[in-house]
């Protein structure tokens, strides 16, 4: 039987629930507009030129790559391209210049998704894959943080100077010497640890929890706001367009993880809500962790896979080389999630976890 | 969850439609129409073998066609009438294949043979209940078109605790059972209790499901005078009208895979079963006619009419407010396990608990397109099973990981074609892969059975070669003894047990 073209519409089910594709991406798209929109207005326009930029060459690219194949153009229209430029547009740094984002988001379509035969078929997520790949290709570029800037600051670029920052690579107010870049938290924790500061000390004068919450830190475009990824995810649980099984496991973990490092040694392990709200903890466990392809599709093998993002997450930021290590401990446990739903088969009605028959007291067979 | 019942996994809350066919009362006078289509197979087993020629006159009641075989049934004139022809007709099937049908033209008198009900059946014996159960050509009304009195027969064989009789009916837009249960909720009582009395159960449960609030309130007024009938109210889930999650729900215990209800000491029976058991045993009446349900967004006025069998269907359509519009999709059963009709010139037959004409939005169809792995399909199963990965493994004709992945116990229920956003017919690759493993397994077993036929032959040729031979020796050792002595006595060939073992249908086909 081959695939899809021999599709007789005989068979039953006659009724559908009228989800599609298309539907749960847009779905995706719009719990992730707050956060973005309020991107948007700490990074300013030259941050909506790279979101613009990134998106509209994911969509190129996947229409290519549809082209290509001889595949039906019409299934662009899926939204997953969209989704994935989107999603990769908020790992990088708001002012990140036009190469970047194309580089990447051409990345994640072709060598992220399509070389594996297109939707649904991928290992890794390819927002995530793309993301990695630009950190280890411009480490420099990937790791330079813009200053909160809102958009109506008198400071902020004009649209016209977006374009230059993005597509020119024009420097906006010198850089450094301004003080208009800088490390993210996570980033001057690791650095302060390493040079064998008190981490609790610095971190209880200059980390604002608040500032973390609400998303007025430094830090890629999408991964500011812990409070308005939180709405989108806690949206998208409530439409059922994810389950809660992976993101409660990924932050319970951490959250656990966090508390028992904290508590044995404080100095050099910071406390629970410093991991819960900084870096792309909770958008990555919410929206990128909670990818259907890459994720495992039993219930029991999404709370493993949850929970191994956390132990990797944790054990990346305090013992591993990288500050952040969302995209790693997501990539590395998608590579698992075929392993997770094999050992996590459910068990079927009417059998036992083996595979054999469930026990029974046979009726008693009557003489007549 | 309500407490106290067993805890079914998945399922899916499909829009019910019910409401528009629900409203109105059974339509019980219907018109006679022109003519009926009778076939001689309206159950699981072959073809009945028809006791009437054309030209012939029946009476309404009398026996046209007889049960030929183990899982054959009766079939009755539903009016009387003169037979025309007996021909071919198209089925209610989606291959539209032709069947044998008797055509019966009424001729308006509607005249009954005479009726011999049993006076008390209750005082009678249950085998021959049975028999009267068997002779009324009852098959199973939910769909399952299993001769009910094999069912009674099982159910003696074994010590039934439970006897479940099914009133969930969780298809969307069928409403048959739950108005046959609010207007006649006294004879289902009373059939509950005739099967009951049958099978000797112990607890006699009728199991509705909690939209029904008038049903429910009717039974539990008729049951009341009664004792020891429960009325159980099991959740709302589609597909909670299948045996092994009714009984799960009620019961708390899962049927083991690869056995029947029988086993755990449960029988379950459709409601519109029973009530047709009653009808035979209290008023000596044949099934000739069933309640079905005609709607769908195409339908005029949807309601529940009183059918004969062998009315066609488009003469149902008519009578309740003819086709606004061309559906998109002709239905037989429930939108989630029905049968496509390949057109309205079909009959009604005994296992339509319902005739649908959808409109192209309510059967929302669109061009399948790639497994995203969301997932939905494993959480939607009632099985437990990994529908993405049997069909994944169908698809590459896989099919032995397929029936790993869940294949071997997949019910066809569609919850999981039902939740897929990528709209892939799953359950059609699953009937596709079924069908490929029963062929195999259909000419694995002659294979087998030629090699079992070789073996055996071979044996017995050695046997009595050794046989000769031993009897030989016996002979020249006596000659050369020359002194009587006792011979081994030769072995007698031994009859050759080629009684194949009896395959009987190992599909536990409780009415769903
Ligand atoms: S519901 Fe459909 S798309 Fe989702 S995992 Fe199952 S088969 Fe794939
Ligand atoms: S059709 Fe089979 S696989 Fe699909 S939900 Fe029903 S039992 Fe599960």
């Amino acid at each position: 039987m081959t695939a899809d073209a021999q599709y007789i519409p005989t068979a039953s089910p006659h009724a559908h629930d009228r989800s599609s594709i298309d539907r749960i991406m847009l779905r995706v798209c719009l719990a992730l507009t707050p956060v973005s929109l309020w991107g948007f207005y700490c990074f300013g326009w030259p941050a909506v030129v790279m979101f613009v930029t990134t998106c509209l060459a994911a969509i190129l690219t996947e229409l290519a790559c549809l082209y290509v194949q001889q595949q039906p153009l019409s299934r662009l229209w899926d939204g997953s391209a969209l989704l994935t430029g989107w999603l990769l547009a908020l790992t990088l740094p708001p002012w990140a210049p036009w190469w970047i984002a194309v580089g990447g988001a051409f990345f994640a379509i072709t060598i992220g998704k399509q070389i594996y035969g297109g939707i649904g078929q991928n290992v890794f997520n390819p927002a995530l894959l793309a993301r990695i790949a630009l950190l280890i290709s411009f480490p420099v570029q990937l790791t330079t943080w813009v200053n909160v800037t809102p958009i109506d600051s008198a400071n902020a670029p004009g649209l016209a100077d977006a374009f230059a920052i993005i597509f020119a690579g024009q420097p906006w107010m010198s850089d450094a010497a301004d003080g208009i870049t800088g490390a993210t938290w996570l980033g001057a924790s690791k650095a302060a640890a390493a040079g064998g500061a008190d981490l609790a000390a610095m971190l209880s004068q200059d980390f604002s929890l608040y500032d973390a919450f609400l998303g007025l830190t430094r830090g890629s475009l999408g991964e500011t706001s812990t409070l308005l990824v939180l709405l989108g995810g806690i949206w998208l649980l409530i439409t059922r367009t994810i389950s809660w099984h992976i993101p409660v496991s990924l932050l319970g973990t951490l959250a656990l993880l966090a508390w028992l490092g904290n508590l044995s040694n404080p100095q050099s392990y910071p406390g629970v809500l410093f991991h819960l709200t900084s870096g792309g903890v909770m958008i990555g466990a919410f929206f990128y962790a909670t990818d259907y392809v890459t994720s495992p599709s039993t219930p029991v093998g999404k709370l493993i896979f949850g929970a191994g993002c956390g132990v990797v997450l944790f054990a990346i930021r305090s013992w591993g080389g990288f500050p952040e290590a969302v995209a790693f401990a997501i990539l590395l446990m998608n590579a698992l999630a075929p392993l997770i739903d094999r050992v996590t088969k459910p068990r079927a009605y009417g059998r036992r976890h083996s595979g054999d028959a469930i026990k029974h007291t046979p009726a008693q067979r009557r003489v007549v | 969850m309500l407490f106290g019942l067993g805890k079914i996994r998945g399922g899916v809350h499909p829009d019910g439609h019910k409401i528009d066919s629900a409203r109105l009362v059974i339509n019980s006078q219907l018109p006679l129409p022109d003519t009926l289509w009778l076939p001689l197979c309206q159950h699981s087993g072959e073809d009945a073998r028809p006791l009437v020629q054309a030209g012939e006159r029946v009476l309404k009641g009398q026996r046209i066609a007889a049960a030929a075989g183990r899982f054959s049934a009766n079939i009755h004139a539903p009016t009387s009438g003169t037979i025309t022809s007996i021909d071919t007709i198209t089925m209610p099937h989606p291959s539209g294949l032709p069947a044998n049908a008797i055509i019966l033209q009424p001729d308006g008198k509607d005249e009954w043979i005479t009726l011999q009900p049993p006076a008390d059946p209750f005082s009678m014996p249950q085998e021959a209940l049975a028999t009267l159960v068997e002779q009324a050509g009852i098959v199973g009304m939910g769909g399952a078109i299993f001769p009910a009195a094999i069912k009674l027969r099982q159910g003696r064989r074994f010590e039934i605790k439970t006897l479940i009789v099914n009133g969930s009916e969780c298809e969307p837009y069928l409403t048959t059972d739950d108005r046959l249960m609010r207007e006649r909720a006294a004879e289902i009582v009373e059939g509950a209790r005739l099967v009951r009395y049958i099978i000797e159960a112990y607890r006699t449960v009728i199991a509705i499901e909690d939209n029904k609030p008038q049903a429910i309130a009717a039974l539990q007024e008729a049951a009341a005078n009664v004792g020891a009938i429960e009325i159980v109210v099991v959740p709302a889930r589609y597909p909670m009208g299948s045996a092994k999650q009714l009984i799960q729900a009620v019961t708390g215990l899962e049927v083991p895979a690869g056995k029947r209800s029988n086993d755990i000491g449960v029988l379950v029976h459709n409601v519109a079963t029973v009530y047709a058991i009653q009808q035979a045993l209290i008023h000596g009446k044949p099934l000739i006619s069933r309640v079905t349900t005609v709607a769908g967004g195409c339908v005029g006025e949807p309601r529940n009419v009183e059918a004969l069998l062998g009315t066609p269907i488009h003469y149902l359509f008519e009578q309740c407010g003819g086709l606004t519009t061309t559906p998109a999709r002709l239905l037989m059963g429930g939108p989630m396990m029905g049968q496509v009709l390949p057109t309205t010139e079909v009959p009604l037959i005994k296992g339509s608990s319902g005739v649908l004409a959808l409109t192209k939005a309510e059967v929302n169809e669109h061009m399948p397109s790639p497994c995203i792995r969301c997932g939905r399909c494993v959480d939607a199963c009632p099985m437990g099973l990994l529908p993405l990965e049997m069909a994944r493994n169908s698809k590459q004709d896989d099919f032995d990981s397929a029936q790993d992945a869940g294949l071997r116990d997949c019910i066809l229920c569609g919850s999981c074609s039902y939740v897929c956003p990528s709209h892939i017919p799953l359950v059609q690759y699953f009937e596709y892969a079924k069908g490929e493993l029963a062929e195999s397994r259909a000419s694995q077993q002659k294979l087998s059975y030629t090699q079992e036929l070789m073996a055996a032959r071979k044996e017995r040729l050695e046997r009595e070669a050794a046989a000769k031979e031993a009897a030989k020796q016996a002979k020249k050792a006596k000659a050369k003894a020359k002194k009587p002595r006792k011979a081994a006595a030769p072995t007698t060939v031994a009859a050759d047990t080629a009684d194949t073992a009896e395959t009987a249908s190992t599909t536990d086909h409780a009415g769903a």
